[in-house]
């Protein structure tokens, strides 16, 4: 079995066009500045309706992190053990991603600053993230 | 303002047992469980005229409340299938009070069955979205952000967590209904394999199958008032964000769930005479009691061990297993433990006890409802 593929829309594609083009969007809200991830149509916090793709600093830091230990689905099997974490951007967005230091998440901690490195897998651009001295 | 307090009862409860059930369906075991709880609320079949079921949570399905009711023989007022997670039997309740109290219906039966342990798990270990990509995958995975979260920035330490499944298992060990009756030690939590670290295995709820049901009625109106447990309070809070968007990591809306719980029951966190706390993972045991004021911020686990957590500890907490030992069921067995217990008829019976105190909660702690149960009348 292959891993999943995102499931690419309207909404969505200048998301994965800009990882393709070596950036990570995010979008803020024409109307009140609120800045989020994942892509929607309508500002979550005024419900407006017009927003505009920005590119972010691809600085940010980390909030939470995982190790799996264990394989959900028989592609993660040689794959194990892997992090996800959850990080902040300084633009205020938060996503899920992995940190290509350490596959167990040796040297993260809450607040460890993290920057953007994009990398290509099966044709797929991942925005993962390293640590930053 | 009118209230809701005591005016609505569990009347009746009713459950198969937990463990595996290769040759039964979800309506064959919420059909045994129903039949059960009818008959310990002295009613008839008939007298049921609402049929409120919780979405199985291995199996979405339409129509399922309809589906539940034809396998019942009943055409009720009300029939429906709630999905709120793990916060939906709760919820349920909630929706039920407010029904009888406004004359709509007189008998609710609220239901859950499910054959995660010998069907399908997928639900459980599903890819999330499009963050699979990522490797984003489970249940758990969204739990173990949540307790290195509460680790790094309290400063916790494994014992923390590792009280709550070990007390869990040693309720589940003496209760015969009990799906897992093997006490834990701190050792064997300690030397128990990672799952999704910082979980390991035991921090982790059973998968078990199995059906429950609980009946509502009026209070006045009970067969028996001397075994109907009064509803005091119902509070409900969504957090709704998912894990990675929530600002606060450690801080969910359960906190307003239980604010409005015991605004309506008019008792305050020293009155509760037990909880019986949703323990899908041992972090969120950790952190209902902080949302719920009952402990200081990352001093729950601390406090857990210092004071007790055992029928004659600080706080009697889940006495009958939980989801970590009694069954992995989604919610109806706490709400069946907490009337056991205020009735007299519990295994592990707590002292004379006037106030129980449930949790439900679902998603990863993006849903919550909170009940207050009170002795009977
Ligand atoms: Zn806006």
């Amino acid at each position: 079995m292959t891993r999943p593929m995102p499931e690419i829309t309207d909404i969505n594609r200048p998301y994965w066009d800009g990882l393709a083009q070596g950036e990570l969007r995010f979008q803020r809200c024409d109307g009140c500045g609120h800045a989020w991830l994942p892509a929607r149509t309508h500002c979550p916090q005024c419900l407006g309706a017009r927003a505009q793709w920005q590119v972010a600093s691809g600085r940010g830091q980390i909030v939470s992190w995982v190790v799996y230990h264990r394989a959900y689905a028989p592609h993660l099997q040689d794959q194990i053990p892997y992090n996800v974490a959850i990080v902040a951007l300084e633009e205020g967005p938060r996503m899920l991603t992995n940190i290509t230091d350490s596959a167990t998440g040796e040297g993260f901690a809450i607040g460890a600053p993290v920057e953007l490195t994009i990398e290509e897998e099966d044709g797929l651009h991942l925005p993962r993230f390293r640590l930053r001295a | 303002m009118t209230t809701l307090r005591g005016k609505t009862a569990i009347t009746g409860v009713g459950h198969t047992s937990w463990g595996k059930h290769p040759d039964r369906d979800r309506l064959s075991l919420m059909t045994e469980a129903a039949a059960a709880a009818i008959a310990d609320a002295g009613l008839e079949k008939g007298q049921i005229d609402a049929v409120l079921v919780k979405m199985a949570n291995s199996a979405p399905s339409i129509l399922w409340g309809q589906k539940v009711a034809e396998a019942l023989g009943l055409q009720p007022a009300i029939g429906l299938s709630l999905d709120q997670g793990g916060a939906a039997c709760t919820g349920l309740a909630t929706y039920a009070a407010l029904a009888i109290e406004a004359g709509m219906i007189e008998n609710a039966l609220i239901l859950y069955a499910d054959t995660p342990r010998t069907g399908s798990r997928a639900a459980m270990h599903r890819p999330r979205g499009d963050d699979a990509v990522m490797g984003w995958y489970s249940v758990a995975a969204g739990y173990a952000m949540l307790h290195r979260a509460y680790r790094e920035t309290y400063g916790a330490n494994d014992e923390d967590f590792g009280i709550i499944a070990v007390q869990a298992r040693a309720h589940g060990a003496a209760n015969p209904h009990a799906h897992l009756r093997l006490p834990l030690s701190m050792e064997e939590y300690l030397s128990g394999p990672l799952v999704v670290e910082p979980m390991r295995r035991d921090d982790c709820c059973l998968v078990s199958d199995g059906g429950a049901a609980i009946v509502i009625g009026a209070t006045s109106r009970a067969a028996d008032r001397s075994r109907a447990v009064p509803v005091l309070g119902l509070g409900q809070g969504q957090e709704s964000w998912e894990v990675h968007l929530r600002p606060d990591l450690l801080q969910t809306r359960a906190q307003a769930s239980a604010e409005m719980a015991f605004r309506m029951a008019g008792i305050g966190r020293g009155d509760i005479s037990f909880a019986q706390l949703y323990d899908c993972f041992t972090v969120t045991v950790l952190q209902t009691l902080e949302d719920y004021g009952l402990a200081p911020r990352g001093q729950a686990g601390a406090r857990a061990r210092g004071e007790g957590v055992g029928v004659d500890g600080w706080l009697p907490l889940n006495t009958s297993g939980g989801l970590l030992s009694e069954s992995g069921t989604p919610g109806l067995q706490l709400i069946i433990e907490a009337v056991r217990q205020l009735r007299g008829e519990a295994v592990l019976q707590t002292p004379a006890p006037r106030f129980g105190l449930v949790s439900n909660q679902g998603g990863t702690m993006h849903t919550h409802a909170t009940m207050i149960l009170g002795e009977p009348q």
